[in-house]
Formats: C-alpha cells, sequence, structure tokens
C-alpha cells in the first residue's frame, strides 16, 4: 500500500511538469498580447518595452525561461510575479483559496446532503409521486446553467436588487476569520446554486446506486434478520451504494478547488476562479499559469486521495 | 408426523400472487404443509415452481413487494399473515430463520462477518455490543470455522464457498431459532462442500432441536435430510409423503420425471438418464387443467379440462398426490420406470398390464 502511494504521488509529481510545460508553451506559442506591452502602458517607446523584456526574461530563449520556472517553482515554490500588478503569484493565490475552499466545502456539504436525502427517499418509494416530482426537478436542476442560475437567485433574494431582500448579494463576502457571520451569510447564495446541479446529479445517482443495491442478496439477508428497515436502509443499503458516489464527489471537489470560475464571478467572489477570469482578460500569463497548475495540483491529489479512500471503503480492493 | 401435538408450521391454503404488468403471477395456489418440532421437511421443484416464494412469505418478505397474500401461516399458535410488520420483525431470524442460496451475494461484502453475525444477535437481544461480539465466535466455532476468533475479523470475500454458507448458518443460529428455513443451501457449492455443510445442518438440527424446511431442486439432498417431502410444481404441492414413500414409490408422473433425471452411482452404466421434456409454465398463464398435462408423457385428452385436487393414495396412509391417472395405473408405470424403460415403452407396457388384468377380472 505504500509503495503504491509513493508510486503514485511520483506520477502526480511528472503529471504536474508536463501540464506546467504545456500551459507554458501554450501561452507562448498561441498568438496573445505582447507582456511587456501591456505592462508599459499605451504610449511607451519601444526602447521601454525592451527593457520591460529584459526585466521580465522574456528575451531569454524558451527552454531556459522554462527552466527558470520550474527551478523558481521546485526549489523556492516561487510562481512568478503578476505581469499586471507584480505581485507574487504564490501571495495572490494564498490570498484567494480561502474563498474558493469556503465556498467549495460548503457546497460540497449541501450537495452531498441533499442528495443523499433526497436519493435514499426516491430510490425507496420509486415510483411514488415523491420521487416523479424529485427527479424531474433534479432533471430541471441539472439543465440549469450555473450563472442563469445565479443571476436568478440574486434577482429574486438579494438583499441589495433583490425582489425578496433577504441573503447579501454579489461581492458581499467577507473573510472567515474577519466576521464569522457576514461570511457564512454572504455564502449561502454562491451555495445553493454551487450546490444545486451537483445536489441533482447526486440524487439522480444515490437513486439509481440505492435501488441496484436494494436488490441485492444481502439486503434480503439484512431483513431474514429482523433489522428494522431503517437500518436495513441506510446501514446497509446506503454504505453499499454511497461507495461510486464517493469517488466522483473527490473529484468534483478537487476541480472546484481549481475555482469555480462562474459562480465566483456571478457572486463576485474573490476566489481563484476569479482571480483566473481576471487574468486571462489581462494576459496576465503568470497568473494563468499558476491557477492552472493548481487546480491540476488539486485534481492529482483528488484521484489520489479517492483511490486511497476507495481502499478503505470497499474490502475487497485492498487485496486485488 | 407425529398425531395429537399441534405442528410448529402449519401453513394452510396458502396463496400469493404478484400483479405485474404482464398479468397476475400466480406465485402459490393453495399450498398447505406442515413441520413438526424437530421435524424436517423438504420442499422439492423446479425453479419457478414457488417453493422460495412459499419460505419467504412464511418470514414476511413478499410483503413489501406488493404481493396479494392469502391462507393461514399458523407457527407457534400464531398466524404470521395477521402480525404486524414489527410483530413480524420480532419472529424474523429470532423464532424463523433463513439461509440462502449463494452465500457470497447473501453476505454483505463490506461488513467484518463478526460484525455481521454480532448483529444478527443484536437486533433480538439488548445485549452490550462486546457480549454480541462474544457470541458472534461462539457461533463461528459452532459451526466449525477454525481459529473463530481471528476470522470475525474477516470479509466475505476471504472466506471460501463453504466457510461462508458455515457463517450464513452461523447467522441463522444467533437467537436459536425453533425453525430454519434453508433455501437450496448447498446449491451453489461444490460437491464435496455440499456434504459437509449438509451433515453439519443434520448435526446442529439434533443439537438444537430445531424444525427444518429445507428447498432443493435436488432430490439427492432431501433423501439425506428430510423426513417429510413435498414435491411443488406451478404453485400447488403435487405430491406429499414421508420422504421414505416419495423416493421408494412415488405416485405423481412430476416426482417420476425428477427421480429418473437424477443421476445415480448405484444405476448400470447404460441406464440413461430421462429429462423431463419441456420447461416449467408461466405462472401468469397456466396451462388448463392438470398443470403438469403438457409435459406429462402420460396425458389424456381430458386432463387438459380436469383440475387435479391433492387426494389420499389408495392403501398409503399420509400420502397424497395430485394425479388424474388411475392409482393401479401409477403403480405399473413406476414399476416399469424403476426397471430402466422409458417412459413412453413402461406406458404401454403397464396400459396392457392394466388391460389384461380387467380382462381377467371380466372373465372370472
Amino acid at each position: 500500500m505504500t509503495s503504491y502511494i509513493v508510486r503514485r504521488l511520483l506520477w502526480g509529481v511528472v503529471l504536474l511538469v508536463l501540464v506546467s510545460a504545456l500551459t507554458f508553451l501554450l501561452f507562448r506559442v498561441l498568438p496573445t498580447g505582447e507582456p511587456a506591452r501591456l505592462r508599459a502602458g499605451r504610449f511607451a517607446s519601444p526602447k521601454v518595452i525592451a527593457e520591460i523584456r529584459n526585466d521580465l526574461g522574456l528575451n531569454k530563449p524558451l527552454i531556459v525561461q522554462f527552466w527558470l520556472y520550474m527551478k523558481g517553482i521546485f526549489l523556492h515554490l516561487n510562481l512568478g510575479y503578476s505581469y499586471y500588478s507584480s505581485a507574487s503569484v504564490r501571495s495572490l493565490i494564498a490570498d484567494r483559496l480561502p474563498a474558493t475552499l469556503s465556498l467549495t466545502i460548503g457546497a460540497a456539504v449541501i450537495w452531498l446532503g441533499a442528495g443523499i436525502t433526497v436519493g435514499v427517499i426516491s430510490a425507496v418509494r420509486r415510483r411514488s409521486k415523491l420521487d416523479r416530482a424529485s427527479m424531474g426537478w433534479a432533471l430541471a436542476l441539472i439543465s440549469a446553467p450555473e450563472y442563469w442560475l445565479g443571476l436568478i437567485v440574486l434577482y429574486l433574494f438579494a438583499a441589495d436588487i433583490g425582489k425578496l431582500k433577504v441573503f447579501p448579494g454579489a461581492g458581499s463576502y467577507v473573510g472567515l476569520t474577519s466576521d464569522p457571520w457576514g461570511w457564512f451569510t454572504s455564502l449561502i447564495l454562491p451555495w445553493l446554486v454551487l450546490a444545486a446541479t451537483n445536489a441533482a446529479i447526486y440524487a439522480r445517482l444515490i437513486r439509481g446506486s440505492m435501488i441496484e443495491v436494494m436488490g441485492e442478496d444481502y439486503i434480503r439477508t439484512a431483513r431474514a434478520k429482523g433489522l428494522s428497515e431503517r437500518r436495513v436502509v441506510l446501514r446497509h443499503g446506503l454504505r453499499s451504494a454511497i461507495n461510486p458516489v464517493m469517488t466522483i464527489l473527490g473529484l468534483d471537489i478537487g476541480v472546484l478547488l481549481g475555482g469555480a470560475i462562474l459562480v465566483e464571478t456571478v457572486f463576485d467572489i474573490p476566489g481563484i476562479g476569479r482571480l483566473n477570469y481576471d487574468a486571462i482578460t489581462h494576459s496576465d500569463f503568470p497568473i494563468v499559469q499558476g491557477t492552472v497548475l493548481l487546480a491540476a495540483l488539486f485534481i492529482i491529489v483528488a484521484n489520489i486521495v479517492v483511490d486511497i479512500a476507495y481502499a478503505y471503503l470497499d474490502p475487497r480492493v485492498r487485496f486485488s | 408426523m407425529s398425531a395429537g401435538a399441534e405442528p410448529l408450521l402449519q401453513v394452510e391454503d396458502l396463496r400469493v400472487e404478484f400483479p405485474t404488468e404482464d398479468g397476475v403471477v400466480h406465485a402459490l395456489d393453495g399450498v398447505s404443509y406442515q413441520v413438526d418440532r424437530g421435524a424436517t421437511l423438504g420442499i422439492v421443484g423446479e425453479s419457478g415452481s414457488g417453493k422460495t416464494v412459499s419460505s419467504l412469505t412464511t418470514m414476511g418478505l413478499t410483503r413489501s413487494q406488493g404481493a396479494r397474500i392469502g391462507g393461514r401461516i399458523m407457527f407457534e399458535g400464531r398466524d404470521l399473515l395477521t402480525l404486524s410488520e414489527q410483530e413480524m420483525r420480532a419472529v424474523r431470524g429470532n423464532q424463523i430463520a433463513m439461509i440462502f442460496q449463494d452465500p457470497l451475494s447473501s453476505l454483505h461484502p463490506l461488513f467484518k462477518i463478526g460484525d455481521q453475525l454480532a448483529e444478527a444477535v443484536l437486533a433480538h437481544r439488548k445485549t452490550p455490543k462486546a457480549q454480541a461480539r462474544r457470541r458472534a465466535v461462539e457461533l463461528l466455532e459452532l459451526v466449525g470455522i477454525p481459529e473463530p476468533q481471528q476470522r470475525a475479523q474477516a470479509y466475505p470475500h476471504e472466506f471460501s464457498g463453504g466457510m461462508r454458507q458455515r457463517a450464513m448458518i452461523a447467522m441463522a443460529l444467533a437467537n436459536e431459532p425453533t425453525l430454519l428455513i434453508a433455501d437450496e443451501p448447498t446449491t451453489a457449492l461444490d460437491v464435496t462442500v455440499q456434504a459437509q455443510i449438509l451433515s453439519l445442518m443434520a448435526r446442529l438440527q439434533s443439537e438444537l432441536g430445531m424444525a427444518v424446511v429445507i428447498i432443493t431442486h435436488d432430490l439427492g439432498v432431501v433423501a439425506e435430510m428430510a423426513d417429510d417431502i413435498a414435491v411443488m410444481y406451478a404453485g400447488r404441492i403435487v405430491e406429499t409423503a414421508s420422504a421414505k414413500l416419495v423416493l421408494s414409490a412415488p405416485q405423481h408422473p412430476y416426482t417420476w420425471g425428477l427421480l429418473s433425471s437424477m443421476p445415480s452411482l448405484e444405476a448400470r452404466r447404460d441406464r440413461q438418464l430421462v429429462p423431463i421434456p419441456g420447461a416449467p409454465p408461466s405462472l401468469i398463464h397456466r396451462p388448463s387443467g392438470c398443470h403438469f398435462h403438457p409435459r406429462c408423457p402420460y396425458a389424456q385428452p381430458d386432463h387438459a379440462r380436469i383440475d387435479p385436487r391433492l387426494e389420499d393414495v389408495p392403501r398409503e396412509p399420509a400420502h397424497r398426490v395430485a394425479c388424474l391417472l388411475p392409482a393401479e395405473q401409477r403403480r405399473g408405470i413406476w414399476s416399469q420406470l424403476k426397471l430402466g424403460l422409458a417412459p413412453t415403452e413402461a406406458n404401454e407396457l403397464a396400459a396392457a398390464q392394466h388391460a389384461s388384468a380387467t380382462r381377467q377380472e371380466a372373465g372370472e
């Protein structure tokens, strides 16, 4: 098991190097704005631009640039500096990470809770009106785009522009440490919007998984033991039905930690996604590169965590 | 069957129907049988004959599937069909326990064997968890699992097939039931392991004094275990008697078919196994008259019209059969089949003998 984990981690590092090489190449090969010119201002002389190119190291050969970039990352965890604001990319990301983390974890708790509850009830009461209604809603939520849902929710419930002024609207995010209550209320709408689609997907997943599991022989055994139906469903049924969902959960969280661009943009939350979005509009390569690398890191780590977790969730995996 | 004392389990005119989109499945159509304390009843039949449904209904496990149930299931003086779900739950796994065909799929793959056993104890007894765990180890030891302390920590996939069925039996015995229902307990196992499981069941039955209903398609299994046998076909019992009578002097053509299609070590090598032609009937659209007539080599035209009732066999107490053939002819056919004749030959010979006997009677 340990050697397996070590092997996976080493592969993860290789993968990260490949991802950074690819993004590095992509932003230098594809036609975009000249970073030095962007930085120099509107009426800069060619001389100033050349100086800036020199400062940024852009006149060195590509391979040398990449080598320096990699060296910076692996030796000093240095992701470079923003072309636009000169701020360290690492500190920019560190500033934005708590917001993305808050958004993702909170939403995951909501969609998991709602998904499991609705999925289990729908599976147990299959073909009932409740089941049909829940699955109809789920389909609607899956089809609803996040940014649209976000705008609708703001229109309905935001304290500033909403019809019912209930929750703080866009741009109200504050850090958890500075104002816990403000943090919580400002995230309620984004959480719900981010969770909605996933809750619907998870409800359908769990329903399907649950229906399959409840037909298994060991469920009949559990009933034959004289267990209560509640225990049969929640302990014996759900315990099996949850496994495939856990795999997807890890990946979904991994993806979102790389930045929930749409929701962060709609609600103006200063997270990684928002950072990335702004950087793209400014052709700020170092930041884009840093956030892409971070997203890749989260996905790779999530993959490894899921694989390890699966071995604990299903004893049959451990030995084969 | 001991006379006088009330039987432990008495099933009376049990009917179970499942409404489906294709029509009503008549899974059980007026089935009656009884099991005395400590005795063993073998229920024999092909898949789809209703034998499993009858036991699941006894356990109260068909209710959830929207079944329509009629008749009575008297167990220790109570009609199980009238009990509430709550009361039925107290019976399941406590007084009546059940083991199933495939022990691998019947054990929860994600829980340790010991925990699954302890759970069976805790479902019916208010004991501390540690004590239930000790009981689980005891039970594993009782069913002959070596190193029970360590094996309790194992998962089902780490057990062999025979071990798993032993664990299932241990789970069923957790609360010392008075009735154990074993549904094809050896079908999924290797032949050598089958014998071990059967002898284990026989030993535990005599040690614990419980009654057993063993459901199987394998007459070899009931020959070994059962005191009485009920042969089921298309949701009905077509023949019932003591195991000895059913195996030595069977009366129903279906029972003959089961016996002739069973390989035997003692039989001569050149004796042909005779399969029963055709497939078990659909329980939605059952054949008219005698449900067996489309597959019966001895069927007469009016058998498609007349529905036979389960009746006493003349001169054989406690032997009942649902067959439209005259008792004399049945005896004749079976005596020829026993000699290894094919059904058609046996039928002709028996008919000829029957005719000459009638002529002699008429001549005198």
